[in-house]
């Protein structure tokens, strides 16, 4: 019935097309937001991370002394432990103006952290004077600027020179700049001098260790706080959540999504079942029972539903892939992000047809005569 | 076949529909309207029989509480010796679909579906299978002229057809009680009569009975009794004899 009427029958699955399409791609980019502000944490790829009792997050650096390092490769259990330097800085590119970077320091002669995937160099010649690698943020970034950085270019940092000898791939971050790696003692040198300057440190357990035992032996030093890199990616994402309007930002315009969804879909639906109440009527009076009256209805409901959510996921499954192959904005659309539109737009539908069937459980099948 | 020489009902025939101080009313306090005030009707098995009267005389509350899609307040109805008050709502809705065929006014054909669609609702319904029910469906609207139609909308069919569908539908179930609501109110005369002869052919036969409700005093000639309302009573009953004077 409800197929034949193309009016009602475009409208309902417009609105939940919208409906699914708005939750869906709001909450992948949401979800994608939080992943960068993780990054580091994949771009670095350790077990254990230690900071300064106070650090909260991975995107916080609060300096520790040299001296940590060593007390914590002291304890039993740490098969080792590197310090690890990152930072902000201004990066002065070649006319002069300036570009923020991530500056990595790595370990020098483990390269602990060290980029997953080079486009473009080694990843030992960082041992070389002056050399850092950037990765591929860095090269967008500059050649919106109309510079052409590869292998071979320099520029400055902190008023000191830095070569190019490799560019990597990294996963971008959620403050936007692109990381820069160089030895941790170069690092040193370019980052503004400061009585304390070691950001965090690196540890991998040894095999067999009891990685809780570990971390509360660590935390036990005093001034240390040591967490597994899925803690503290878990604490960052909930650092967000407590001290950013953005999940609210995103919440109301999925809110917003549902209720246009509830709105188009009840009221579309409630007119359907009231202007074919006539025919509805004329079935319960040849014996339809309330049974297949309800399977008609939930059957035309979760029908739309269906095209609805497919073609909404679908747009937004599309500018995904658009997206990601551009970089930016974030989107990351794991299956719970499915289940969940999917989940409302189911909610929608049943609530759509439950109003309909009470306008068709209210009606007598005698008004059929009138 | 005329219009006249249908099946002789005969008292020896067994009642189709019997009530007995049949009342019903609608609304509350001052505002109470009683739309039956304790009618005794009967129609038996092989007539077809039609309720006459005015608008607002109780003919078309009278029709939904024989076909059991209103509860009567006072009396009894009984149909092919059941008793519909004692049916649960369920009971009930399963005996119409098994024993009851409805020709409404407005025809009330689902405008989405095809014609062959539409008259397999009611097969459907009491559990037959798709094809039983494509068979049955398309070999009835071959019956009723209407062989090169099964695929049309309705509202490719003119009124008479739509009818004539709507027959098919009433009909294609086999149920032995068949109730038609103004069945030719929105047709010209000819269609109506034309309507009249098939449910007079197709739908008259010894173990079923047909009532239909009318204003229509063209089709009167085909009426086998015609009980005559008003103001909630059953004023009269006419027998064969007495029809022609109701039109003459």
């Amino acid at each position: 019935m409800l197929f034949g009427d193309r009016a009602k029958y475009t409208m309902l699955v417009c609105g939940l097309s919208f409906c699914a399409l708005l939750m869906t791609q709001q909450t992948s980019v949401f979800c994608g937001l939080l992943l960068w502000t993780t990054a580091t944490l994949r771009n670095v790829r350790v077990p254990v991370w230690v900071a300064d009792a106070k650090v909260e997050q991975v995107n916080e650096v609060v300096p520790l002394r040299e001296i940590e390092v060593q007390r914590v490769r002291s304890i039993p259990g740490v098969e080792w432990a590197v310090p690890l330097f990152w930072n902000i800085l201004q990066a002065r590119l070649p006319d002069g103006t300036f570009q923020g970077v991530q500056l990595t320091g790595l370990d020098g002669a483990s390269l602990v952290g060290r980029p997953s995937k080079m486009k473009e160099g080694r990843i030992e010649d960082l041992r070389l004077p002056s050399a850092v690698i950037v990765d591929q943020v860095a090269i967008h970034k500059f050649a919106k600027r109309g510079i052409d950085l590869k292998v071979g270019s320099v520029f400055e940092i902190n008023d000191k020179e830095a070569r190019v000898v490799g560019i990597c791939e990294t996963e971008r971050s959620f403050l936007g700049q692109p990381y820069v790696f160089t030895t941790y003692s170069r690092a040193l040198e370019y980052a503004p001098m400061q009585r304390k300057l070691l950001s965090f440190i690196l540890v991998q357990p040894k095999e067999g260790v009891q990685i809780d035992s570990l971390l509360a032996h660590i935390s036990s030093l005093g001034g240390l706080r040591a967490f597994t890199a899925k803690q503290f990616s878990k604490e960052t994402i909930l650092w967000y959540f407590k001290n950013t309007g953005i999940p609210i930002s995103f919440g109301t315009v999925v809110i917003l999504g549902m209720v246009v969804g509830i709105a188009i879909a009840g009221q579309t639906f409630y007119l359907f079942v009231h202007e074919n109440m006539r025919y509805l009527a004329a079935l319960k009076a040849m014996g339809a029972g309330f049974g297949v009256l309800a399977r008609m209805v939930f059957l035309q409901a979760f029908t739309v539903g269906l095209i609805g959510y497919g073609l909404g996921v679908g747009i937004a499954a599309l500018f995904g892939n658009a997206v990601l192959k551009k970089g930016e904005p974030p989107f990351y659309m794991p299956w719970q992000i499915m289940a969940f539109s999917g989940s409302v737009i189911l909610f929608i539908c049943l609530l759509s047809a439950f109003i309909g069937l009470v306008k068709i459980t209210r009606t007598e099948a005698a008004m059929v005569f009138k | 076949m005329s219009a006249l020489s249908s099946i002789e009902p005969t008292r020896q025939q067994p009642p189709a529909v019997l009530t007995s101080g049949l009342g019903k009313s609608y609304g509350k306090g001052e505002g109470i309207v009683h739309a039956l005030k304790g009618v005794n009707f009967e129609a038996r098995c092989g007539e077809l029989m039609m309720i006459v009267g005015p608008s607002g005389c109780g003919k078309t509350t009278l029709l939904s509480v024989i076909c059991g899609t209103l509860r009567n307040d006072t009396g009894t109805v009984h149909v092919f010796g059941e008793d519909l008050a004692k049916m649960s709502s369920g009971r009930l809705t399963a005996f119409r679909g098994k024993h009851v065929g409805f020709v409404f006014q407005q025809f009330n054909l689902i405008p989405t579906w095809t014609a062959l669609e539409n008259v397999t609702v009611p097969v459907l319904l009491t559990g037959g299978s798709r094809s039983q029910a494509e068979k049955a469906a398309a070999d009835l609207l071959k019956e009723v002229g209407l062989g090169d139609k099964l695929k049309s909308l309705p509202s490719q069919l003119s009124g008479g057809q739509q009818q004539r569908v709507a027959i098919a539908r009433a009909l294609v179930h086999e149920p032995r009680l068949l109730i038609c609501d103004e069945p030719t109110a929105a047709l010209d005369a000819a269609s109506g009569k034309r309507v009249l002869q098939l449910l007079k052919d197709r739908a008259c036969r010894p173990d079923r009975c047909v009532i239909v409700v009318t204003h229509d005093s063209r089709i009167f000639p085909f009426a086998d009794r015609i009980a005559e309302m008003e103001d909630g009573y059953i004023k009269a009953v006419h027998g064969p004899g007495e029809i022609q004077s109701l039109y003459v």
